[in-house]
């Protein structure tokens, strides 16, 4: 019974159409696995009851979409109507949101079903998965035999450790400077992050509205493509939702990257790059220059300031979509003393229901944007992201169709690891992922091969926007070549 | 740049988050190692460059001035710490 929750949904998808198995089945093999799991943290809101009725929908629903039946997790931000939807954050202690989000109302229209809600960091800041008040997640990997317990990356950690556990048979993140390529990476699964606008935002707690997109997080690329089909599409309840019709992304997948050209930024190869991530840059380059494709070096020369104008942009557009946690209208509200006033109100209840890095990054986006620094720091910041993105236009105009990184600088870390770093250090986890959010571009990691330690690096490929489809071609190209197969050891 | 205690007070402040007193010192370490990270976007020539606003280059869109939602007070108040009578309830604003 539990190997149903190991299939990929593409295998899983099949066997429900030939009658081979239910919904039901597969959704009891999932909350099986989910019950023996919560030594990773990754479940923090099992809704078993709504899974089965969904599961028992699924199977006398002989008209789904691709998703009809498959047993999903997912991420604690997104809207969920009666269900907890907590953003990771004590601020929103209790609150079930009236509503649906627009991913998760697509999603259950194509027949999916909800397992439950998936641990992250708190408001999605954090590269780790420590900032939850829920506590952390746990990465299934292990260094050997070491019992160190390591991240699995973060913000989508939870998504990332429930997918990589086989708890589930896919997983929605969200991804604003790397929450869904980094935990992918740490994890050796794959996920997507597409272009601004693909996805709705609607529903989806927001942390920066100009660069957070929706996901998904799954076994293989050909999931990713079934799974970001569903997501996608225009909602006139984004107003950045971008009217474009959507493709067949699986329909993509041919593997013939013949006469594609492959950029590899000269700027990605950093200094004091470990060894094995190099080595697995280069032999990713190769498997796609044998596929057929073109090898290009290529120069983004803003690279290294998207990570500075990243942390100018990021915390100004949450400090004022964090405004609206004041007490009021939902979560979680102070104690007042005698006296008190609505002042004291905001002030106590945001100083109980933020935790450290929420606080700070408010703090941060608050100062930025003060009277006198707003031109200094915001408005360059936004015209260096310009700069950034040019770079990108002008590779594409160039020729190029993908660009191949490395998706993370290393391999999971040790939770607690970087408990008493600066916070810049934890920023540097995003090095490689953050520059397609700032360009809006799409961006995939894709599992590529264990380190010395035996855990899990990913390559990342960037495409043109709207060009999702042919980067999960190449992806799809490049997973052919890497054949990864590993899978984590059951400790939990 | 080097950010000083009352700054790091004046910013909670603005930002609507209690800082104790005694946690200010080390909020205005953890700004100025942040703030110092950004500083780097000083050595970009930014000259003559508009601030990006959109990913392709599309017009807000628009919709009719019309009501399309509504009535639902009761689903609007669920979520709050204290609501009364169909209203969110807050300490008292006026003198």
């Amino acid at each position: 019974m539990s190997e149903l929750s190991k299939l990929k949904i593409s295998e899983a998808r099949d066997a429900l159409k030939k009658g081979e198995v239910t919904s039901v089945e597969l959704t009891q093999a999932c909350l099986s696995e989910i019950e023996k799991a919560d030594a990773l943290g990754a479940f923090v809101h099992k809704t078993p009851d709504v899974a089965m009725d969904m599961a028992k929908a699924a199977d006398a629903n002989k008209a789904g979409g691709d998703l009809n039946g498959i047993p999903l997790g997912i991420k604690d931000l997104f809207c969920t109507k009666g269900v907890a939807s907590q953003a990771a954050s004590g601020i929103l202690e209790g609150f079930k949101p009236e509503y649906e989000s627009t991913v998760t109302t697509q999603l259950f229209a194509d027949g999916a079903v909800m397992l439950g809600k998936l641990n992250m960091d708190e408001f999605a800041m954090g590269s780790s998965n420590e900032t939850s008040v829920y506590g952390n997640a746990v990465n299934p990997w292990k260094r050997g035999n070491d019992a160190a317990q390591l991240t699995p990356g973060g913000s989508s950690g939870g998504s990332a450790s429930a997918v990589a556990a086989d708890l589930c048979l896919g997983a929605t993140g969200t991804d604003t400077g790397g929450s869904i390529r980094q935990p992918a990476a740490f994890t050796g699964i794959t996920g997507i992050k597409p272009t601004y606008g693909r996805v709705s935002r609607w529903g989806v707690v927001a942390f920066a509205s100009s660069l957070d997109q929706a996901g998904p997080m799954t076994k293989d690329v050909r999931d990713s493509a079934i799974m970001l089909k569903a997501m996608s599409g225009h909602d006139p309840k984004d107003s950045t939702s971008a009217d474009l019709a959507v493709p067949d992304f699986e329909a993509a997948l041919t593997g013939d990257i013949r006469g594609k050209t492959i950029g590899i930024p000269k700027e990605y190869r950093m200094d004091g790059m470990p060894e094995e991530i190099s080595k697995l840059w280069d032999d990713g380059t190769t498997m796609l220059k044998d596929a057929g494709a073109t090898i290009k070096d290529i120069s983004l020369p803003h690279t290294q300031y998207a990570l500075p104008a990243y942390y100018v942009i990021a915390p100004a557009e949450a400090s004022s979509n964090l405004a609206r946690y004041d007490g009021v209208r939902f979560g979680h509200r102070a104690k007042l003393e005698a006296g008190d006033g609505i002042t004291e109100m905001y002030e106590k209840t945001r100083a109980e229901g933020f935790g450290n890095e929420v606080k700070r990054r408010v703090m941060i986006g608050t100062y930025v944007l003060s009277a006198g620094f707003y031109d200094a720091y915001y408005n360059r910041a936004r015209k260096v992201r310009a700069l950034i993105k040019r770079d990108f236009e002008n590779v594409f105009a160039d020729g190029v169709d993908a660009i191949l990184t490395p998706a993370t600088p290393s391999s999971a870390f040790e939770l607690g690891a970087m408990k008493d770093a600066d916070p810049v250090q934890m920023y540097l986890n995003d090095v490689f992922t953050v520059t397609t959010n700032l360009a809006g571009l799409p961006g995939i990691a894709v599992p590529a091969g264990l380190d010395k330690n035996g855990l899990p690096l990913g390559l990342q490929l960037i495409g043109r926007p709207w060009e999702e489809g042919d980067l999960l071609n190449t992806a799809y190209a490049l997973e052919q070549s890497l054949q990864f197969v590993a899978k984590p050891n059951r400790w939990w | 740049m080097s950010i000083d205690i009352e700054t790091a007070r004046r910013v909670a402040k603005l930002a609507r988050i209690a800082v104790p007193e005694s946690e200010l010192p080390e909020l205005a370490n953890e700004f100025s190692a942040i703030l110092g990270f950004i500083e780097q976007l000083n050595e970009v020539d930014v000259d003559g460059i508009e601030p990006m606003t959109s990913v392709t280059p599309q017009r807000l869109k628009r919709r009719d001035d019309v009501v399309n939602d509504g009535g639902q007070q009761d689903a609007v108040l669920k979520n709050a710490p204290d609501a009364r009578e169909g209203f969110f309830a807050v300490p008292k604003v006026v003198e």
